[in-house]
């Protein structure tokens, strides 16, 4: 058994509207809104790296937490910032955890969802499991050859939760995590660049394949799609998260978006996205909360919550 | 082969909301016929009307992209 103790999430400073960007790109400011629902999205100053943005993440979810010392970090992020090492022990070092063993998941998108995941599994040995997302996309997102159809959908962030195996504010209950390597070159981002999306397939694939996952999820726990108070998804797409509400017959505004502030924060979305969720309308005892994710690979996962 | 591609075509106007005359061979989206977000519906259509299941391991978009690659898929399926 394991819980949600704590989330947290952290924003850069600079706010990048679409009026500011699109010019850059050679597209329209409104189109952008209306293909991904963004409006704006907050990048990252020169010298803030990935491991301040996961660092600030993790200490406002740690501040809010009276958890047992964090026991293991897993960091998820798709933009590291060197081939080797990944940030996680570098992390770990910013948030003075000694020799607590860190674990990187190079996975963009998904990656938080398949922290939490891991972290529910490993509570038991090791107490408290610190899973912590961070992207600073406006690196990668903005690389010569990068299509301004992409470039315009990203923005930098972080979240973080702490998983704990005694107490928190939700039961992580269950959860269905997939991978399938048939469409890898559909999104992927090599060494020098530039970042590469075939937006239509990647699209229909998240289409079929995040609603089939929830669905699993609930069936086998005996949930009705309609029965969960609220769904966390990755903040891909206005659109994409639009159409996965229709596929699951469920009204649109269970579905929390915070896109239009922040733009695609690709493994980082689905936790900021909680953390905004949980201060406007935090885990009520008994309601079902699913959290879902998409991304390069591809790898797709959901899992199940219970407020306490 | 061409009651195929009028069904076809058909049902690509039905989904893009549409009376626009379609090409056989214009691509959907270059021609803003289709926008991105409405294949997923567009792949629904197609298997209820012709009774097949697309696998997600056929989701790409090339397949997509014209009513004579749309066509030549389903023939294919049948």
């Amino acid at each position: 058994m394991s819980f949600v103790s704590a989330i947290g999430s952290y924003v850069p400073r600079r706010v990048v509207p679409n009026s500011e960007l699109a010019p850059m790109l050679g597209v329209e400011a409104e189109w952008i809104k209306q293909v991904s629902g963004i409006e704006e999205r907050c990048f990252a100053a020169e010298n803030e790296t990935l491991v301040d943005l996961a660092a600030a993440a993790a200490r406002n979810c740690l501040a809010a937490s009276d958890s047992p010392p964090v026991g293991m970090l897993i960091v998820s992020t798709g933009t590291a910032e060197r081939r080797f090492p990944a940030p996680a022990a570098r992390i770990a070092r910013a948030l003075n955890l000694g020799q607590t063993p860190a674990i990187d998941l190079p996975m963009p998108s998904a990656g938080a969802v398949f922290g939490i995941a891991l972290a529910h599994q490993l509570v038991g040995r090791y107490g408290a499991v610190l899973v912590v997302a961070a992207e600073k996309m406006s690196c990668v997102a903005l690389l010569p050859g990068t299509h301004p159809n992409v470039s315009a959908l990203f923005g930098d962030g972080a979240g973080a939760c702490l998983i704990s195996a005694e107490r928190g504010v939700a039961r992580i209950e269950d959860f269905v995590l997939a991978s399938d390597g048939t469409f890898e070159e559909a999104l992927q981002l090599g060494f020098t660049g530039p970042l590469h999306m075939d937006g239509r397939t990647i699209i229909m694939q998240a289409a079929r394949k995040i609603p089939q996952s929830i669905e699993e999820l609930l069936e086998r726990n005996r949930i009705r799609p309609t029965d969960v108070s609220a769904y966390l998804l990755h903040q891909a797409n206005q659109n994409l998260i639009n159409q996965v509400a229709r596929a699951l017959h469920v009204p649109q505004e269970r579905f929390f978006s915070n896109i239009h502030r922040y733009g695609n924060t690709s493994s980082a979305s689905v936790l900021i996205a909680a953390a905004d969720w949980t201060s406007h309308h935090g885990f009520k005892t008994g309601e079902h909360i699913v959290m879902s994710a998409f991304g390069a690979g591809l790898h797709w996962g959901s899992i199940l919550l219970t407020g306490q | 082969m061409v009651d195929q591609q009028a069904r076809v075509a058909a049902i690509i106007q039905a989904v893009a909301q549409t009376s626009r005359p379609v090409g056989t061979t214009e691509s959907l989206f270059d021609t803003g016929v289709l926008d991105s977000f409405a294949l997923p519906e567009l792949v629904a259509a197609l298997e209820q009307a012709f009774a097949i299941k697309i696998p997600d391991s056929d989701l790409n978009a090339d397949t997509f992209e014209s009513v004579d690659k749309i066509t030549a898929y389903i023939q294919a399926r049948s």
